[in-house]
């Protein structure tokens, strides 16, 4: 019991740096999608066609290409804005981190419009820093984005970037997830085991009466074995689902990693 | 009264049994998290490294503008060479070796941004491909920098809760896990080289 509290005790510690780092950054969206466009640049049908051809894309190959469009950067650095926004949604499958981000801040008047391009860890042979200023940024993104189009931006850019990735991931995140947690229980049955031999000792050694007292020493065994082997185990592994989910919707954001790759520009 | 002189026993043995084991697993996710940190440490060399390797290509791409500014392509030689000797064992971070590493890295990253300045007089090196290639990779590779720094801090920073907390520290102590050091903020990083376009 102890224990448990202790654990929630440090699992609060643990996780509130963090939520007080992101909290300026948009929350994923409910339901999650893979265009997000917050400053009203897009057409309802401009961001539907974009969607529909990321999500086909994630379910072909399980990569993730987010596009995320906000009214401000909030004082941040775009590269650093992207990587954490990235980071805070996960974008990308976890353990193959194949997540990219095209974060547009639009030019409002006399304010500059900034785009970073966030590559994940997976990603960055497929699309190195270079590649990512000249053939995304630079020839696809800032010219339709200085005539205001930022639809054809978008839409050729991530052209680019699916030809890019297409060969480097297949959807088979599921399979893995599933492993991944089979792997996670043997602990425990191992756990089990132990407890039960325990257990079969116990009564062999004492087999005079107080049957109380055993059940009071099994229970708080079994508390105890059953909080220890909790506290290895993370919960982010249950988060996303993967993209998995048949269908014509987006499953969700799969908890992808990034490293700082890619590259930015501003017009 | 026999019977309650069994069950005290009983639970003294409990105890000392759940105390016990509760040591070992706190003991042996300390050195979870100690591997952690020494990982992250390690991420945190490679962009480092990776920054490093960079250079020899920098300079002998902007050597090829004859009227290049030679004092600042030394200095960059220089520093890291400078950067390159100090290497941190990821089992003592300490303070000071971390602000050793830090200034030694903080040296070269000033001196590149001078080199970055400068390159802006040259337009014929800002036209040159290969130049505009590794300054993609250099801006690059500063904001994993970023990103790897801050990730090390956060793992760190989640190692030295757990070891400073009660009842961990007792564990810590007797196992001799200590605190690690931290990246701190360095004077005049706002100046770290931002690569304009």
């Amino acid at each position: 019991m102890l224990r448990a509290v202790l654990f929630l005790a440090a699992l609060v510690l643990f996780l509130s740096p963090l939520a007080k780092a992101q909290g300026e950054f948009p929350n994923r969206p409910e339901p999650q999608r893979l265009v997000n466009d917050f400053a009203g640049v897009l057409s309802g049908e401009q961001q539907a066609v974009l969607e529909n051809k990321l999500v086909g894309f994630n379910q072909k190959t399980s990569t993730q290409i987010a596009i995320v469009i906000v009214k401000s950067l909030s004082g941040y650095d775009k590269a650093d804005f992207a990587i954490k926004l990235s980071e805070k949604w996960g974008i990308g499958q976890k353990g193959k981190n194949n997540g990219i981000l095209i974060l547009v801040k639009p030019k409002f008047g006399q304010e500059r419009g900034e785009v970073f391009v966030a590559v994940g860890y997976g990603l960055e042979a497929v699309v190195p820093d270079a590649v990512a200023r000249q053939s995304i940024v630079g020839a696809e993104l800032l010219p339709a984005f200085k005539q205001n189009d930022y639809y054809t931006g978008l839409d050729r850019s991530t052209d680019v970037l699916m030809s890019l990735t297409a060969g480097e991931y297949t959807a088979d995140q599921y399979v893995n997830a599933v492993h991944k947690r089979k792997s996670k229980s043997s602990g425990f049955v191992i756990m089990l085991i132990v407890l039960a031999v325990i257990f079969l000792a116990q009564r062999r050694s004492s087999a005079h009466g107080i049957g109380s007292g055993q059940g009071f020493l099994g229970t708080l065994l079994l508390m105890d074995l059953l909080g220890g082997n909790r506290g290895g185990g993370s919960w982010n592994d249950f988060s996303g689902g993967g993209g998995s989910s048949g269908g014509d919707s987006f499953g969700g954001f799969g908890g992808g990693s990034f490293g700082g790759g890619g590259a930015g520009g501003s017009w | 009264m026999k019977r309650t002189g069994l069950i005290v026993l009983i639970t003294i043995v409990v105890l000392i049994v759940w105390g016990f084991s509760w040591g070992i697993s706190t003991g042996n996710k300390m050195v979870t998290m100690d591997e952690g940190v020494s990982a992250s440490w390690s991420q945190v060399e490679n962009v480092y490294q990776r920054r490093s390797d960079l250079i020899p290509n920098l300079v002998n791409t902007v050597k090829g503008y004859a009227d290049f500014e030679k004092s600042t392509l030394t200095a960059v030689i220089e520093a890291r060479a400078k950067a390159t000797q100090i290497t941190v064992d990821p089992t003592k971070l300490t303070p000071a070796s971390m602000q050793q590493f830090q200034q030694a890295q903080g040296g070269l990253s000033s001196a590149l941004g001078r080199l970055m300045v400068v390159a802006e007089k040259y337009p014929d090196l800002k036209a040159n491909e290969g130049f505009l290639n590794l300054q993609a990779q250099l801006e690059g590779t500063e904001n994993r920098i970023t990103v790897e720094r801050q990730k090390f801090n956060e793992t760190a920073r989640t190692y030295n809760t757990y070891i400073r907390q009660f009842p961990q520290m007792f564990i810590a102590s007797m196992r001799n896990f200590e605190k690690k050091a931290y990246f701190e903020a360095e004077k005049g990083a706002d100046k770290a080289p931002k690569v304009q376009f």
